[in-house]
């Protein structure tokens, strides 16, 4: 990694960030170095010899899915009509992708000045989340060339799912133009900064209505199989607001894992302001994360409670709903707690990710571990994790790609 | 300075925040929500002591559908056999299936049909995005390819786990289940292929509402006979076909956790969020900022620092 971040810092260093507007196009893709000097970093990387490999089998795996339908690549199970793809790709990615809300609603709502540095690397962090969890689906879908049907041709909208549509289209595009500005400085069009300055209000509060009921959406979405989960991962009545306030703290977690990376994998990207305020701004998205966390785990403990399913906890299942309530939410929240009281932000950090590993891991036993408890359980087939590393692969081109470039983490000059 | 946000540029944004939510929320209101079934929902009820297991009814479904025929017909018992490990299930091949049941209560095995049991108030249907399924007043719940989008929630929702997809297809994938031979039979009023073909007379078509007389009175007029209730006739909000049955229903392979109300129920709470959040947020959060807007300013101006360096840079 040192050589290439070395290479385009010295090159991106001192034109890029210095003089901004009169470069050309190409210099601005090519992060100012010749073509045959940008594929030759590229090629020195490690990481992209790993992405490669990844794609290498990847691509071929999903071309075998589109000619020769899901069966290909998956166990076209029957019994479990989501897997991994969905479980991971869907389910997983959209709360970690609520970011985007929480950041923007924090500055522009809250007036939170503060957390300005970190805005913009959480609204990028949630508009890949929500379109690569649109990639998922599209692999996944049985007819992905109807993605539109439920908007254009035919319309169910008492059913959940046709909120869930809707919403994540409408907010892809309100997390799209929330990302204009920053696109607007690297090409260079003011008129159009200025014109989303003046509707950033509308569209955050859009954004915060879409994503609280589109979060809560996925997770009622599962009230449709009341007595297929397990009952301590369904409670009816609660059930989107499990799902909504665990994407809070998700999309906190995940920017504090995001941006921890960034730090030090792109630090020649990160201008002295991020770099200088992230660690403050840690500590306070960790203490955000941490009081949704006890929200969670108050409403976790209703939904007990309320079902009166206290004799559950003690059998098999219910060991494991507490080890995953234990690892993936109290561990960070303490160590959170004790973090934030100490100033420890590696600690901090370390904690973020067990949390975000852990919405993960509640989400995949809702949709596969849990459900369909009383029969067999469904291992997914090598190739469909392979299509779920793939897809995550080009996630990360796409990130990468565009942080390098759109001013995200450094602030454009003229 | 932050740009000056004047109380019309702020309604102007709240307006159009509210019309672009409102437009995309759907009117969630359920009018069905004490739907007790058509008057002329057809029904099967099926009599579970009196079938052999001879899956003649799985023949004539297969013709009917033009689908595969069912596997091991001619070894027939040894198919059932095996079964031991795990039950059949409704697939993308077999719209109906046969499973064998042993009960500790009999000293003879009991064969349980398994097929699309036509709920009143279907999951598949009210959980479907593009509105694929329909309930038609002749009490079948049939499906509409064109319009699938194969996203698969109608599986999930289902309670009997019925509907099965093609996944083998990569070009017209499709959700494959029984339609009560809706199109070339019920809708002439005709019973449906595996009725036909039951020599057990295991299987008797009508309408619901008389189903559910016979099966009270062949419970009442053979005390010991069978259990005494009929499964389908509450279960997810009651379902077309209707089983009675000499054991306890679990003990004859019948998934006694389906919900007595209709799945659509455990959704309602969801939906009804929906409208609250639209009209609630927009106002509290527009009320947040105008205080968090106020707070600055006034800070501002007092202590005379200059935040608007870092602000203005938005």
């Amino acid at each position: 990694m040192k050589p290439v971040s070395a290479n385009i810092t010295d090159a991106v260093g001192q034109a890029t960030i210095v003089s901004g507007s009169h470069r050309g196009l190409l210099d601005k893709i090519f992060l100012g170095l010749s073509i045959r000097n940008y594929l030759g970093q590229l090629l020195t990387n490690p990481v992209n010899w790993i992405l490669g490999l990844i794609l290498a089998i990847g691509i071929p795996l999903l071309c075998q899915r589109y000619l020769f339908g899901l069966q290909a690549i998956t166990h076209g199970s029957q019994d479990y009509p989501w897997g991994i793809l969905l479980g991971f790709g869907l389910f997983g990615m959209v709360p970690l992708s609520a970011s985007g809300f929480l950041l923007s609603t924090t500055v522009e709502i809250f007036r939170r000045d503060d957390f300005l540095p970190i805005e913009r690397l959480a609204l990028l962090n949630g508009l890949l989340g929500y379109f690569f969890a649109v990639v998922f689906l599209l692999v996944d879908l049985g007819m992905p060339w109807r993605l539109t049907y439920p908007m254009v041709v035919s319309f169910g909208p008492a059913a959940v799912l046709f909120l869930v549509a809707w919403h994540v289209a409408t907010y892809l595009s309100v997390q799209i133009a929330e990302m204009l500005p920053a696109v607007s400085e690297w090409a260079d069009w003011p008129g159009l900064k200025r014109f989303i300055k003046k509707i950033t209000l509308g569209l955050t509060i859009a954004g915060i209505i879409l994503s609280t009921l589109h979060q809560g959406a996925l997770g009622a979405l599962f009230c449709y199989a009341p007595a297929k989960i397990h009952p301590l991962w369904i409670a009816p009545e609660f059930q989107w607001l499990h799902f909504f306030v665990s994407s809070i703290f998700a999309g906190l977690c995940m920017v504090i894992v995001v941006s921890w990376l960034v730090k030090h994998t792109m630090t020649w990207r990160c201008d002295r302001r991020y770099l200088s305020t992230l660690d403050g701004i840690t500590l306070g998205l960790a203490k955000g994360a941490a009081l949704a966390m006890i929200t969670y785990l108050v409403i976790k403990l209703v939904a007990v409670a309320h079902d009166q399913e206290w004799l559950l906890l003690i059998s098999g299942w219910g060991l494991y709903y507490l080890l995953e309530l234990g690892l993936g939410t109290v561990v960070p929240l303490v160590i959170f707690a004790y973090g934030v009281r100490h100033s420890r932000v590696t600690m901090v950090r370390w904690g973020a990710l067990l949390a975000v590993a852990g919405i993960v891991w509640n989400r995949l036993n809702t949709v596969l571990i849990c459900y369909n408890y009383r029969l067999h359980q469904e291992i997914p087939y090598w190739k469909e994790l392979w299509v779920v590393l793939t897809v995550l692969g080009f996630y990360f081109i796409v990130y990468r790609f565009i942080l390098y470039r759109i001013p995200v983490l450094f602030r454009w000059r003229q | 300075m932050r740009a000056k946000i004047s109380r019309r540029t702020l309604l102007k944004g709240l307006v159009a925040a509210m019309a672009s939510t409102i437009s995309m929320a759907p009117s969630r209101k359920s009018s069905a929500h004490d739907f007790q079934g058509y008057e002329t929902n057809r029904g099967v009820l099926v009599d579970v002591s009196r079938c052999v297991g001879c899956r003649s009814c799985e023949v004539a479904c297969s013709r009917e559908h033009g689908l595969a025929p069912p596997p091991g017909l001619v070894d027939n018992y040894r198919l059932l056999d095996q079964q031991q490990q795990g039950m059949r299930r409704t697939d993308q091949n077999a719209f109906t299936v046969v499973n064998r049941h042993e009960s500790p209560l009999l000293t003879h095995p009991l064969f349980k049909k398994t097929q699309c049991n036509h709920c009143l108030e279907p999951a598949c249907l009210t959980a479907c995005f593009v509105n694929a399924y329909t309930k038609t007043p002749e009490g079948a719940v049939i499906y509409d390819a064109d319009v699938c989008v194969g996203c698969r929630t109608c599986m999930v929702a289902c309670p009997f786990s019925i509907p099965a997809f093609k996944y083998d297809s990569a070009f017209a994938p499709q959700i494959m289940k029984c339609n009560f031979c809706f199109d070339t039979r019920l809708s002439r009023g005709r019973p449906p292929a595996c009725v036909e073909a039951c020599p057990m007379e295991a299987l008797t078509f009508g309408y619901r509402n008389d189903l559910l007389r016979v099966a009270r009175k062949r419970i009442r007029d053979t005390p010991g006979r069978y259990e005494k209730a009929v499964y389908g006739e509450f279960e997810a909000g009651g379902t077309s076909w209707l089983y009675i049955s000499p054991v306890p229903f679990e003990q004859a392979g019948f998934d006694i956790h389906v919900p007595r109300q209709p799945i659509l129920n455990y959704v309602k709470d969801f939906l009804a969020v929906v409208p609250m959040v639209l009209t609630i947020w927009p106002g509290l959060f527009a009320g947040i900022y105008l205080l968090a807007r106020a707070n600055k300013t006034h800070k501002n101006t007092n202590d005379h620092e200059d935040v608007s360096d870092e602000t203005s840079e938005r």
